[in-house]
């Protein structure tokens, strides 16, 4: 049956029509407005967006703050993307293991997840500047002071709270994973004379690659643009040394007006994140075996 | 003792470390909530001199959650993330299943050009679209500050995401024969969507709407780009304006916060199971 061309484009139209209009409309058009906005020295208000070349490429390359953000953005994201990792795969080998109630705590792990990290960020901010402040002088009994207050503490605070956030999260991944892998490859291998360790890191964790895979991937494209935490926190204080690479792209456009600019050190930061991402799960998917 | 016995001694203690630990790490893990809650029902002397104490020695109070109300227009604040949150859920839902059955079911090239566009702007993170969609919408358009613009707005992110979600789904669980069958039986294609396969798509329509449910109901960059007065606020937003101001008022915050955070977690004890399962199972397609 061969449809007519008016006819495609009818129902076309009537199903996907909304959907496409709105994708290119927020998406595919700002991005490619986007890319045009790289080249130009505009400053958010007049009308005229004069065209200057790769001069904002060149310029954020010379910009020495955002250079530095990035530094921190993949110390900060290095930490915290290994320790979420750790703590989830630990936690779901802990709620899969036939704990009592292990529901239950499946569901609490769960709930950072729920809140937005705006308020996360602030709940968290009480926590470092009050309640730790207040164990540390009862435990060294004279005074304390904030984690928030120095540069090292601030950072140490912001991975402590992306592993705490997240963690719950990909925890669920793997205990989809620790469930695909059927008991049986598990129990075969202890027959054969593995001890339960040995069957646990030389069967199920090979064969669980694919989540590996996945939380690697998702833990690293959210950390290398952790923003909400990061501005309810720490503010990017003390003295600026905990701004992120997001939180420099935003200043830098709405904050400093320079919107090419701003725009420039942004898709560097998509094509850093993009190339480290892919790679990843390139690297990653090539040693995957099967049951 | 017997090997049997012994085995069975040491599994048991095994166990019950691992109960133990879990229960450290679940303290752990809601610490920082449990701070919330035990400090707000004190006053801001009591919170300032002791921050651990279960309770203050100007005692219990309440007074803290009507001025904080009061002060982040509670009320008005959680309307405008609850309209905002809902009419974007059931319009992604709709929209973006309808887009995914056209792609699924014809293999026109058009078709295939947008779901891999689609595909490949999954990657974009928001700081690369954020400068040009201020300028477009904002100096272009001049439609910032309306509480549609938002709602589209959130509708065009996640259109790819719950498109591609649905894809799966229509694609490996609805049978071809079935449309078919209605087509022969006399529906039209707009009737077999809606009769026939979209009632069949359920768990996938829980999925994608609990997890774009909770990105918007959480979500502050967009938002705060977006609506800039103060009546408009949703809940994240009004959390960070409401810092800002009180911050040295630290009953009012803890106030404050317990209230941004207390409609989901509500909202979780009751859907706890689908919440979870929601999103693990949209995680592991995704």
């Amino acid at each position: 049956m061969k449809q007519k061309t008016s006819e495609k484009v009818k129902q076309y139209l009537m199903f996907a029509g909304p959907g496409t209009i709105l994708f290119f409309c927020v998406v595919v058009v700002p991005f490619v407005y986007g890319l045009y906005l790289t080249f130009t020295s505009w400053d958010g208000v007049s009308r005229a967006k004069p065209f200057v070349g790769f001069q904002n490429f060149a310029d954020a390359f010379k910009d020495k703050v955002y250079w530095q953000a990035m530094g921190r953005t993949a110390i900060y994201s290095i930490f915290a993307v290994i320790l979420i990792n750790i703590v989830a795969f630990f936690l779901a080998y802990l709620v899969t293991s036939g704990v009592k109630g292990q529901n239950f705590f499946r569901a609490g792990f769960f709930v950072p997840n729920l809140i937005g990290g705006i308020v996360l960020g602030y709940v968290w901010q009480f926590v470092f500047n009050r309640a730790f402040v207040a164990i540390g002088k009862a435990i060294t009994g004279g005074a304390a002071t904030s984690l928030l207050a120095s540069p090292s503490g601030a950072m140490f605070a912001l991975i402590l709270v992306s592993v705490w956030q997240y963690a719950g999260y990909m925890m669920l991944i793997y205990v989809a994973g620790f469930m695909s892998v059927s008991k049986d490859v598990q129990e075969a291998a202890e027959i054969d004379g593995c001890t339960h360790s040995q069957a646990m890191w030389n069967v199920t964790v090979p064969l669980m690659r694919s989540s590996f895979v996945q939380c690697l991937f998702l833990s690293i494209t959210r950390c290398f643009v952790v923003y909400d935490v990061n501005l309810s926190l720490t503010k990017g204080e003390p003295f600026g040394s905990s701004v992120m690479a997001a939180m420099h792209v935003y200043n830098q456009a709405f904050t400093y007006k320079n919107y090419g600019l701003g725009q420039a050190e942004a898709v560097i930061l998509f094509l850093v994140c993009a190339i480290v991402g892919v790679t990843q799960v390139m690297v990653g998917k090539k040693g995957e075996v099967a049951a | 003792m017997t090997d049997n016995e012994k085995a069975g001694r040491n599994a048991k203690i095994l166990h019950a470390v691992k109960w133990i630990v879990l229960l450290l790490l679940f303290f752990c893990f809601i610490f920082p909530f449990l701070m919330v809650v035990i400090n707000v029902f004190k006053t801001k002397a009591d919170i300032i001199s002791n921050p651990l104490a279960l309770v203050g020695e100007h005692g219990f109070t309440l007074k803290n959650f009507p001025e904080a109300m009061k002060k982040m227009k509670f009320w008005t604040v959680f309307g405008n993330s609850f309209i905002i949150t809902v009419s974007a859920t059931v319009l992604t839902i709709l929209i973006s299943s309808m887009t995914a059955f056209v792609i699924v079911r014809n293999n026109w090239k058009f078709c295939t050009i947008v779901f891999s566009l689609m595909i490949a702007s999954m990657v974009i993170p928001f700081q690369v679209l954020m400068v040009p969609l201020v300028s477009v919408y904002g100096g272009i358009f001049n439609v910032l500050n309306h509480r549609l613009t938002l709602i589209l707005m959130h509708v065009g992110f996640s259109v790819s995401m719950s498109c591609f979600m649905f894809h799966g789904a229509i694609k490996t669980n609805i049978p071809l024969e079935l449309e078919e069958a209605a087509t022969i039986d006399g529906c039209s294609r707009w009737q077999t969507w809606w009769r026939v396969v979209f009632p069949l798509l359920k768990p996938t329509i829980a999925t994608v709407g609990i997890i774009n449910a909770m990105a918007y109901w959480n979500d502050y960059l967009l938002p705060s780009l977006v609506l800039t007065k103060k009546n408009l606020y949703t809940i994240p937003i009004a959390t960070q304006a409401f810092y800002g101001t009180y911050s040295t008022d630290i009953g009012l915050v803890m106030a404050a916060l317990l209230l941004a955070m207390l409609p989901i977690l509500i909202l979780y004890v009751f859907l706890q199971r689908y919440i979870v399962e929601g999103v693990a199972s949209g995680a592991v397609k995704g």
